[in-house]
């Protein structure tokens, strides 16, 4: 942690949060805010002088409330930078009626109440999402009464409880009588694996963590007895199976099968776990202990969301974040010159975070060090000689890539290197001046013709945006989620590519149904191109009615790159639709749309 | 109708061991793919993004002077970028190469349907032909790389990630919301399995 705090390659920015993020892979903009900490943590020497006069007394964060700070504080004696910071929301201000004792303590004058929040703007190449992950809450876990009851503690409070820095100095003692329990249970997988509680994965590190933490107990205390319950014991790492069996060995009893119940003896505070023993043919006991440790999982961080929409990343359905390939590239996100690292990713202990963050600076540096990208040449172009210089495209241009000016005679030029590629220009020009460029009209129409030559009422056209509905159907065929084969999928880089004509040149040549699919409103990876889909896909909705065509026959769905299952059920469903489609009314849709005048591209 | 230009496509079907090969008849979607308009060889590879499969589609395109490539196979997301090296190898414009996906999105999701799967099949190789036929070469640009990186979040994972850059040059931006860095890993006591201290 020192080194961090003290190298000259790295920038460190704490009590800081990023705002944005904008640009793409090698090139993105971030805007971080650093929040006012209220002490100069250049000036801070961390002497305390400040910490003995504040009056104010808040419960210990760090120490997950088992003890108490003040307003000013250094979250832990080894923090880095090892400044003070002053809670704001808990100081009593520098009016010096009310207070100012820490400013006027400070020798060297480091504190300053008028500090603000800034906010300032970096330019990098890439991104090392390490965002974390939460630790569960077990209170709504009723059965095993953590808050009711005062000697059930979960496993990261037991870590502060251990620790010689922490509030009891090392001291293991339950929260009702200070003493040292005699008799101490774990329970296994709490906020894990069960569909009950939301959380069916496993949590990878709390049957280590309860063998590590048995084995602290057993050198504190030899003659502590030590029962651990659980479901099954996941001791699969390099050193895992022999820490166990050296917590065998000092003697502590792992029994499978977790506790249904815990109630607490009024008198003593004792908790009574009620538990099926297995070896014993399923018999119930009650077993008793002085304290009860939850071995509490990870979840994922509740604003994830925030850091999800910044760089549209993906989430699997576990809600951590999403990588690019589970074997070949988990390092990677699906954002190009975006990297995943640590627990945001999915939960690991530490080596395997280390081990991860390790391989994503790798790819960093594989990105930078080239010093330059090739972008992939899907970029649109326009013809001079079409555009009237209406002035749509660049309107709807997520990326304010198009210049056009009529007042000037200014006719529409996209700026390559800003231009991502969605399509969208191409999709809005109503003179077909614009070309997506290897998304091009005549490519998709080629598409439909090939896939209509035969059989039409059978097959079911589906528009697929590459970086979630595609990619989602991809996932299916991963997790072999079967579904009917009428599915043909026309893939484009954004949905918002898809041209009404499309779907109507589509109508004319036989279609049954045809199914548009994009990343969900919010997740675009073009910012929010796909808003200018659904806006299209209402209008055709009502033009089609107007023509006596079932809007049914015209869906649009949003479906994310982890969503296999979804996908799996959108094409069930669509499939069903098909078939209530006859012959017959395919026939007198194509008669409805014969006098359209529908542009496909030649 | 659209019309294409004349072509010379050559279209290869991958088995993919038996990914694909248990569901779709490969041996007919290549046939079917040699009656296509535009197609002057249809071929079948046991794996085609094998070295082997690779260096049988270069040795088709020199051979038969293909200027379209079609490769019924997986994933364009998994190996577009492997088939677009390989066409580029022998001269011809990566983005003259189209896939057709017929594993993730055909014979592993019709496992119980080798009469509708194979027939899919067939329409997903007529489709990537036909595009075949209109695509056009391209060439990328190249943009500039920043050399530096943001590191969001100061626990384990991005203490390690920013060393790590650090040391090998680059210019690092680390970004923690909490007053210090440590994250969950210094609240810790002692880690396992060596028992040592988390700081």
């Amino acid at each position: 942690m020192m080194d961090v705090g003290r190298h000259p390659n790295i920038k460190l920015h704490t009590y800081s949060e990023v705002e944005s993020i904008t640009g793409f892979i090698g090139n993105f903009k971030a805007r971080i805010r650093r929040k006012a900490r209220f002490v100069d943590e250049k000036q801070c020497t961390a002497c305390g002088d400040c910490v003995k006069v504040c009056p104010v007394v808040t419960p210990s964060r760090f120490d997950i409330g088992l003890s108490t700070r003040r307003a000013i504080y250094i979250p832990f004696p080894q923090a880095v930078p090892a400044s003070y910071v002053i809670d704001m929301e808990k100081c009593l201000g520098n009016n010096p009626v009310a207070c100012g004792k820490c400013a006027a303590a400070c020798e060297k004058d480091c504190i300053d109440f008028d500090m603000r929040d800034e906010t300032f703007e970096v330019e990098v190449g890439a991104v090392v999402v390490a965002t974390g992950a939460g630790v569960v809450d077990p209170t709504h876990l009723e059965e095993y009464g953590y808050r009711r009851y005062a000697n059930v503690i979960t496993s990261l409070e037991f870590e502060r409880l251990v620790s010689a820095g922490g509030p009891t100095g090392g001291e293991i003692v339950r929260f009702n009588d200070f003493q040292t329990p005699r008799r101490i249970a774990f329970i296994q997988c709490v906020g894990s694996r069960s569909k009950k509680t939301g959380r069916p994965y496993c949590s990878n590190i709390c049957c280590m963590n309860t063998v590590k933490d048995s084995l602290l107990i057993k050198e504190h205390y030899p003659d502590v007895e030590i029962d651990v319950f659980y479901m099954d014991l996941r001791a699969f790492g390099k050193g895992f199976e022999d820490l166990l069996q050296r917590s065998r060995g000092r003697g502590v009893r792992y029994l499978r099968g977790l506790p249904g119940r815990i109630t607490e003896d009024p008198a003593s505070q004792d908790l009574v776990l009620r538990w099926e023993n297995q070896e014993e043919g399923g018999r119930v006991e009650d077993r008793s202990y002085g304290m009860v440790i939850l071995a509490v999982g990870l979840e994922p961080r509740k604003d994830n969301e925030r850091v999800r929409g910044m760089l549209t990343l993906s989430k699997t359905s576990d809600g951590f974040f999403l990588e690019s390939h589970n074997k070949l590239d988990p390092v990677s996100a699906p954002t190009r010159g975006v990297f995943l690292a640590g627990c945001a990713e999915s939960p690991k202990d530490i080596r395997d975070s280390v081990t991860q963050a390790g391989a994503a600076a790798a790819r960093v540096l594989r990105l930078l060090g080239s010093g330059k990208i090739s972008i992939e040449a899907v970029t649109a172009r326009v013809d001079p000689e079409k555009c009237n210089m209406c002035g749509l495209c660049a309107k709807g241009c997520p990326y304010n890539a198009i210049l056009v000016d009529k007042a000037k005679n200014l006719k529409a030029t996209v700026i390559e290197a800003a231009c991502a590629g969605c399509g969208n220009c191409a999709a809005t020009c109503m003179h077909g001046a614009i070309t997506a460029r290897h998304f091009t009209d005549a490519q998709i129409a080629s598409q439909i013709d090939a896939i209509f030559a035969d059989s039409p009422q059978e097959k079911v056209l589906t528009f697929a945006c590459n970086w979630c509905s595609y990619a989602g159907g991809d996932f299916a065929g991963v997790s072999r989620m079967q579904y009917p084969p009428s599915a043909r999928l026309v893939r484009t880089l954004c949905s918002a590519r898809v041209r009404p004509d499309f779907i109507l040149y589509a109508f004319q040549k036989g279609a049954p149904v045809v199914l548009v699919s994009g990343c969900h409103l919010g997740d675009c990876h073009y910012i929010k191109a796909n808003h200018h889909t659904l806006e299209r896909i209402e209008r055709l909705w009502g033009r089609l009615e107007r023509k006596g065509i079932r809007r049914e026959r015209l869906q649009l769905e949003w479906i994310s790159a982890a969503e296999g299952k979804k996908f799996q059920e959108v094409m069930c469903r669509v499939d069903e639709i098909r078939k209530s489609v006859t012959l017959a009314e395919i026939a007198a849709t194509q008669e409805a749309l014969s006098q359209e005048k529908v542009r496909v591209g030649v | 109708m659209v019309q294409a230009q004349r072509p010379r496509i050559g279209v290869f079907v991958c088995e993919c061991g038996r990914n694909i090969a248990a569901t779709v008849d490969c041996d007919a979607v290549r046939d079917y793919a040699g009656t296509l308009d535009g197609v002057v060889c249809a071929v079948k590879n046991k794996y085609t993004c094998s070295e082997p499969g690779q260096r049988e589609v270069q040795k088709w395109v020199r051979e038969k002077g293909l200027d379209r490539v079609v490769i019924a196979a997986c994933s364009p997301r998994l190996h577009e970028p492997t088939f677009r090296n390989c066409v580029k190898q022998v001269g011809l414009n990566p983005y003259l190469m189209e896939m057709a996906n017929i594993r993730e999105h055909c014979s592993w999701v019709h496992q119980g349907d080798p009469g509708g799967a194979t027939c899919k099949a067939k329409d997903l190789v007529r489709s990537a032909v036909a595009r075949a036929g209109f695509l056009e070469p391209q060439e990328e640009a190249e943009v500039k790389v920043t050399a530096s990186a943001l590191v969001i979040g100061g626990g384990i994972a991005g203490i390690q990630a920013a060393l790590d850059l650090a040391h090998a040059g680059t210019k690092v931006i680390l970004v923690e919301r909490e007053p210090s860095i440590g994250g969950i890993m210094a609240q810790l006591d002692k880690t396992y399995p060596t028992m040592d201290c988390s700081i």
